[in-house]
């Protein structure tokens, strides 16, 4: 008995140095049998019968409607639930192990205008925080780098992979942008008054960065005697392939960057934060903008805001035909992404009810994204990227997970984290015996 | 012209007399003045409320000899007709640095902070000054001083403006030709304290307010102990501090919040501070009454925003527009509550808004009356000097004005300020008063000649039946020159008049040069005098305009911003009528079960309660709970570290508490009731908590739980080390050096209190006095933790010390050695699943809260963020989740288990029959993440309640649309604005270092 317990605990020892091993390639079918499948597109199957085969869903049916041949591996998860796998955009897991230590920090480079600076390279597929995502059915994401004026070009991963060509979903999908403030902050130390003025750069900030598009166009349109790297990096934007994600809040500035839409004829372009986007609903929709909205964990920007603001700013978007989905940036950000399910259940509570609200973490962010042939919904034909709950994963309670696959994989849902606890839980517990 | 006459009567008066009596002179003979100077005639103001009409008084060496209806004229007299002039007593200003050149800053240094004082020989904190003296670097500084003479003060009370405790004032008569051993009224007038650093020293301590408190406390203290005779050592700053005690005592702060915190250090060491405010007192005036100190209030009025652009009008926030709506009426609301109050020019341009402002405050209702006590008899009377400053009496300085009429009209000019009998003028005395309305006859035809505005800068307008011609008003040394177009408006040419104007102008009679340059006479005859001409916008002035206006002023809220109260929450008798019912007691989780609450607490739960005549609450399909207590929690206050040393448990959390912080409402709008403001993380041994129930709108002090059990912040790992910045200067920089403070600490508090109890003579030591409290276990300690080698570390230091760890908060790694938590005692605050953030919290696990209750440790879960403790109960949840807790256990971990942790459980946790009614009504399962607070009460008052958020956000949006209305009306007249800008919110976390100027 002894030898075992030690046995026991060197394994857990051993485990813990490591990060999970990817799993391997789908080869048996598998059937999920009696869960409530969510779809993510707003419809919900009470008695659902699910097959994948080959990394993709083969069927999502009503279970009592069919007398179809269950295949492979089957799952009997009657009482239990099926989520297409959550997506994270606008998120910087893979980029920064620990804030505090330099060392781990890959996510913000120098300069201002740096389309060409790639976060897919960078990204961690080893991270711990990544691993963190997954027992929370958070299983793809979107790596953005920050800082500077174009911050760079993103890319969407998923989450069980060996490295980052393996991770890869979609490459450098994004160019991102963060919108010169109409705001800025006094100098204190020039000793100019600390409160934040209206910026008389503002102008002068946006004509900076239309004059980088017109120059990146005008390169582009000819054979270059050169070769200028942030400038080629424009090439799929301007062709559409990349998308364009501009960070901005404020109303004023948003009416600005509907204007530079227009102005660079830009296809795809999306709003990320967008505190005050509910002020110019019309706008957004006659320009077809998406917006994905900030954290609704987050206390309002202002004093005199309601206190639910940020839980109901997603909801009133979309209510009013807005395409909206949840993004997670902002303090602590790497490690709060997780809590994507809850800050969709948040909004749920605010405004959209369940089902709507789970559209923003899964088929509407896969639209936003440009990823919805592929992921977002629980659809034949779609990959098999999707966990069973014990119950309603977009509540704490009922967020437990007990299959997860990616790519018709079947996932390790233990982490670094579920490792301790095991281990310490053993401890305690081969003491009291 | 004017100048030039202004130069010859300042030299006629510097003849007078330059030197005292027994100074020698080589530079001519000694001419002594022995004249008097009478001044008859005149409207005298002698004191607030007094008048004497055609009165006259005699001066002599700069002293009333004597004043009254009718004086004797001695035959060596000069006199001065005043007749249709005013004379009031000059200002007083208790609160000034003229005259001081501004402190020279420490260097930058070497980058690293500084521990250690630069003087010796004084006392161990370079911010305690007492030592400095006023009169030691005070030159009569001329610009300033004539800036202030065209405001109508006299006299100043100037001192350094540099350092905690300042020293000594001196009281000085701005006397325009004289000498400073004239000037001098008083060379140590008062002491000067505040809570900002000496701008002479880098010394890091403190670094927060309640640090800064803590210093006068333990400053005040050191000077009683030093008195007796206890040091071994020369103390330069003690012995000043104590050769000040009988000084007024100034305390300068720029905040209400400080004021009050001043008030209450000088309630507890029994000075009567007088305290120089922000103009914000009407936003607390309870408190401020309650005080009891006399204030000296700045007229700072703010600016009204430039709102034009609705955008940009978004960024500012109620409060900041009702500041600009109410702060006119501060001074009216003051005298009102009959709160004791001086006046200051203090924090704005004197010459350009002082009298424009006191003007303003007046037509906000402030009687002229107390306006002129304020400025005259009070701060006089604060100075002990009432017998010689102040109020226009025989044996007083002959400090007055001399004006065109009445002071708070606006039109009334100033025409000179005597001090000491000394002359500096503001205006020309002799100016006639032209204005008026006018019968002008020019070249035969007849013309209205209206002339407004003040007398000695008048304005013209020039009608002729509808027509009205372009007229431009030249007017000086009583010479006048009026510019006019033609009624004819197709013609270009001018006619030019000028006219010498006599004493009294009812007829002025002049040349005009016509506009085919002929000349002829004109006269212009008198119809109406300026005080009755209707008053009318002169569109041709390009200057800006300062008429004070008036607006609605908006009532003031509980606290006085957004969300707050026009009234506060009052007991309530109520009945919850069939709601699910977490008891956290034996009886769990009751179905269907109503639950009576009166005089504030739980007074019957169970099944169909007779309601009597309780206000019934349908609570079908809702649950009802206790409400959530944060044990960590950083809202609702002023600072959070006191990073000046590894130990601060001399700095009290309670001494700075923020009533006002919007974020104590929206953690009622998640259920909060009690949350632990616990002191940052910046040093091993950190300062005293703060257990607070979140009643909004109430008083800082009417926050605080009552009885409230004492406990301390600790904190170890990164923080303490300064890992994450910059420090490399500071002891402990390990872990083990850690270790080493808390002993060190605890043996000279032992080695204290030895002394203490000895009955010999002790240096009293607040910092000792609390570590004391700990030894002796009436203290508990919750500290700040990672990693268990620390925690382990903490647990056997205190067991060396036989005292217990009362919590460890945070505790990321407390699954790690949860048993001998458990058999220390201790138990665990943490939070639900942060981590990654930090090195030391790499092995931090959600599962951590399971794991520890699992082995038997009491724990809660946290929030250390204001955003998070408005969703505790979502956290709470994360423990179902994480480790399989019970829904139940997972709920105490937010309410009954902090409550134990904090020692509060016989009064709040739980819903119990006699406990007190804070109760959540949850819309949903309170675990739920669909669950909404929908009523939050607190001792049975209502502080959230969805129904009433909704009036008070309707009510925001009228105020605001009210406000911008009133800013864009001012805008409108000219009034000047200023440009928005962007209030960003400090939220506080336990490595928030805020920095004390």
């Amino acid at each position: 008995m002894k030898y075992l317990i030690i046995l026991a605990l060197f394994s857990c020892i051993g485990n813990s140095f490591a990060q999970q091993t990817p799993a391997k390639k789908q080869t048996e079918a598998v059937t999920i049998v009696g869960a409530t499948a969510h779809l993510g597109n707003g419809e919900v199957i009470e008695n659902s019968l699910i097959i994948f085969e080959d990394g993709k869903l083969t069927q999502v049916m009503d279970a009592t409607a069919t007398k179809m041949q269950y295949r492979g591996k089957i799952i009997e998860a009657e009482g239990k639930h099926v989520y297409p796998g959550f997506i994270a955009p606008n998120a910087t897991l893979g980029l920064v192990e620990i804030d505090a230590v330099r060392a781990t920090d890959d996510e913000d480079e120098i300069g201002s205008m740096l389309p060409h600076i790639r976060s897919l390279i960078a990204y961690n597929t080893e991270s711990k925080i990544v691993e963190s995502m997954r027992p929370n059915g958070v299983l793809m994401g979107q790596i953005v780098p920050r800082g500077g004026r174009i911050s760079g070009t993103s890319s969407i991963v998923q989450f069980d992979a060996w490295n980052w060509e393996d991770a890869v979903i979609k490459e450098d999908d994004g160019l991102h942008i963060n919108w010169p403030s109409s705001f800025k902050r006094g100098r204190w130390w020039a000793g100019e008054d600390p409160g934040n003025k209206a910026s008389k750069e503002y102008e002068k900030d946006i004509l900076e960065l239309s004059q980088f598009f017109t120059e990146a166009k005008a390169y582009l349109s000819s054979e270059p005697e050169k070769t200028n790297l942030a400038y080629e990096a424009m090439k799929t934007v301007f062709s559409g392939e990349k998308r364009v994600y501009i960070h901005v809040d404020g109303a004023k500035e948003i009416l600005d960057v509907v204007d530079f839409k227009k102005e660079q004829d830009l296809k795809n372009l999306t709003l990320v934060g967008g505190y005050e986007a509910h002020k110019v609903i019309d706008e957004l929709k006659d320009n077809n903008i998406a917006v994905l909205v900030q954290r609704p964990h987050d206390t309002p920007n202002n004093e005199d805001d309601d206190y639910d603001f940020p839980y109901k700013l997603a909801g009133i978007l979309h209510n009013k035909g807005v395409l909206v989905a949840l993004e997670s940036s902002g303090s602590m950000e790497r490690m709060n992404t997780r809590n994507l399910p809850f800050y969709a259940g948040t909004t749920g509570a605010y405004g959209l009810g369940k089902e709507e609200a789970l559209k923003l973490i899964t088929s509407n962010t896969a639209k936003i994204l440009g990823i919805d042939d592929k992921v977002g919904t629980l659809e034949k034909g779609k990959v098999a990227t999707l966990f069973i709950s014990e119950g309603d994963a977009l509540d704490m309670r009922g967020n437990i997970l007990t299959h997860a696959f990616i790519q018709g994989r079947e996932i390790s849902l233990e982490t670094h984290q579920t490792e301790l606890y095991h281990r310490y839980m053993e401890k305690y517990e081969s003491a009291s015996k | 012209m004017k100048v030039r006459l202004l130069l010859c009567l300042v030299f006629l008066i510097s003849l007078q007399s330059k030197a005292q009596e027994y100074f020698p002179k080589n530079d001519g003979v000694k001419n002594p003045q022995t004249n008097y100077r009478v001044f008859k005639n005149a409207r005298i103001h002698t004191s607030p409320g007094n008048v004497i009409e055609n009165g006259s008084f005699v001066v002599k060496d700069g002293k009333i000899t004597a004043i009254g209806k009718s004086v004797n004229i001695p035959k060596n007299a000069v006199t001065v007709d005043l007749e249709g002039k005013e004379v009031y007593p000059s200002f007083i200003d208790l609160y000034s640095s003229f005259g001081i050149k501004k402190p020279t800053p420490a260097g930058k240094g070497n980058g690293q902070p500084q521990y250690d004082a630069n003087r010796e020989g004084y006392y161990w904190n370079d911010h305690i000054r007492p030592e400095t003296e006023a009169v030691k670097s005070f030159k009569y500084d001329k610009k300033t001083a004539s800036a202030l003479h065209k405001a109508g003060f006299g006299v100043v009370n100037t001192h350094v403006p540099d350092g905690i405790i300042r020293g000594s004032g001196m009281l000085v008569a701005l006397t325009p030709e004289g000498t400073e051993g004239e000037r001098i009224l008083k060379n140590r007038s008062s002491q000067f304290l505040s809570f900002d650093k000496s701008k002479k020293s880098r010394q890091t301590y403190p670094t927060s307010t309640m640090g800064a408190m803590a210093l006068i406390r333990q400053a005040y203290m050191d000077a009683d102990w030093y008195e007796k005779g206890n040091a071994k050592n020369k103390d330069l700053a003690l012995e000043a501090l104590n050769k000040n005690k009988n000084l007024t005592q100034i305390f300068a702060t720029d905040n209400l919040l400080d004021a009050l915190r001043a008030a209450k250090i000088g309630n507890e060491f029994d000075v009567d501070y007088v305290i120089l405010g922000d103009g914000k007192e009407y936003e607390r005036l309870k408190e401020v009454k309650k005080s009891g100190k006399t204030f000296i209030v700045p007229l700072n009025f703010p600016e009204a925003f430039d709102v034009a652009d609705p955008f940009m009008a978004e960024n500012v926030s109620l409060a900041e527009m009702k500041a600009w709506n109410q702060a006119p009426a501060n001074l009216k609301m003051l005298s009102e509550n009959n709160i004791p109050f001086t006046i200051t020019a203090h924090d704005l341009e004197v010459d350009k808004d002082f009298r424009k402002n006191l003007i303003k405050a007046v037509n906000y209702g402030l009687s002229k009356k107390a306006a002129l006590a304020a400025l005259t008899t009070t701060p006089a009377k604060i100075m002990g000097k009432e017998n010689e400053l102040g109020s226009l009496k025989e044996g007083a300085w002959a400090n007055f004005i001399v004006t065109s009429g009445d002071y708070f009209d606006k039109e009334t000019s100033i025409y000179e300020n005597w001090v000491q009998g000394k002359r500096a003028i503001i205006n020309p005395i002799n100016t006639t008063n032209i204005t008026g309305t006018y019968q002008l006859n020019l070249d035969g035809e007849n013309y209205e000649l209206k002339i407004s505005g003040k007398p000695e800068k008048p304005k013209a307008n020039v009608t002729q039946g509808d027509t009205k011609l372009g007229a431009k008003l030249t007017f000086s040394n009583n010479w006048m020159n009026l510019l006019l177009t033609s009624p004819d408006t197709t013609k270009t040419a001018f006619t030019r008049l000028v006219a010498k104007t006599p004493e009294k102008a009812n007829n002025i009679k002049g040349i005009a040069y016509l506009e085919d340059g002929s000349e002829t006479s004109f006269t212009a005859t008198k119809e109406t005098s300026a005080g009755k001409m209707e008053k009318e916008e002169d569109k041709e002035d390009d200057e800006e305009n300062d008429e004070p206006e008036t607006h609605e002023v908006l009532p003031v809220s509980f606290p006085n911003k957004a969300y707050g109260f026009s009234e506060l929450p009052k007991q309530e008798k109520i009945l919850f009528k069939n709601a699910t019912v977490w008891t956290n007691e034996a009886d769990g989780i009751l179905e269907n079960t109503d639950v009576l609450i009166k005089n504030g607490e739980i007074s019957k739960i169970g099944k169909d309660l007779n309601p009597g005549n309780a206000k019934v609450i349908d609570a079908t399909g809702k649950h009802l709970t206790s409400g959530i207590i944060d044990e960590h929690s950083h809202i609702a206050a002023s600072a959070i570290n006191e990073a000046g040393h590894n130990s601060t448990a001399e700095v009290i959390m309670e001494d700075v508490i923020n009533p006002s912080d919007i974020n104590i409402y929206r953690n009622l709008a998640g259920g909060v009731t009690t949350i632990q403001l616990l002191h940052g993380s910046a040093n091993p041994i950190g300062g005293r908590s703060a257990i607070l129930r979140l009643k909004w709108g109430e008083d800082a002090e009417d926050m605080i739980f009552e009885n409230s059990p004492k406990f301390i912040k600790f904190a170890l790992g990164e923080n303490v080390k300064q890992s994450n910045w910059g420090s490399r200067s500071r002891f402990p920089q390990t872990r083990m050096g850690v270790e080493q403070v808390f002993t060190d600490y605890f043996t000279r508090a032992r080695e204290y209190e030895e002394k203490k109890n000895s009955g010999e003579a002790f240096r009293k030591d607040l910092e000792m006095e609390t570590l004391v409290e700990i030894l002796n276990s009436e203290r508990f300690v919750s500290s700040h933790s990672y990693i268990q080698s620390e925690i382990n570390m903490l647990m056997k230091v205190a067991e060396n010390f036989d005292f217990r760890i009362n919590t460890f908060t945070h505790i990321l790694e407390g699954y790690k050695v949860a048993d001998k938590m458990k058999e220390h005692g201790a138990g665990g605050s943490t939070f639900s699943d942060w981590w990654a953030y930090k090195y030391e919290v790499n092995d931090a696990i959600p599962f951590n809260a399971p794991i520890m209750h699992s082995q038997g440790v009491t724990v809660a879960i946290n929030s250390d963020d204001a955003e998070m403790s408005r969703r505790l109960n979502q956290e709470a949840a994360k423990s179902v989740k994480y480790g399989g807790v019970s829904e139940e256990d997972a709920w105490k971990f937010v309410t009954l288990n902090p409550a134990k942790l904090l020692h509060i459980d016989d009064r709040v946790g739980s819903i119990k029959k006699g406990k007190d009614a804070d109760l959540v009504l949850w819309s949903d399962h309170p675990l739920s993440i669909y669950a909404k607070a929908e009523k939050t009460l607190i001792q049975g008052k209502v502080f959230f309640d969805l129904e009433k958020d909704k009036m008070l956000r309707n009510k925001i949006k009228e105020q605001r649309s009210q406000l911008i209305g009133q800013m864009l009306s001012a805008k409108n007249k000219g009034v000047k604005t200023k440009k928005v800008t962007k209030k960003e919110t400090t939220v506080f976390h336990c490595e928030t270092l805020e920095e004390l100027e």
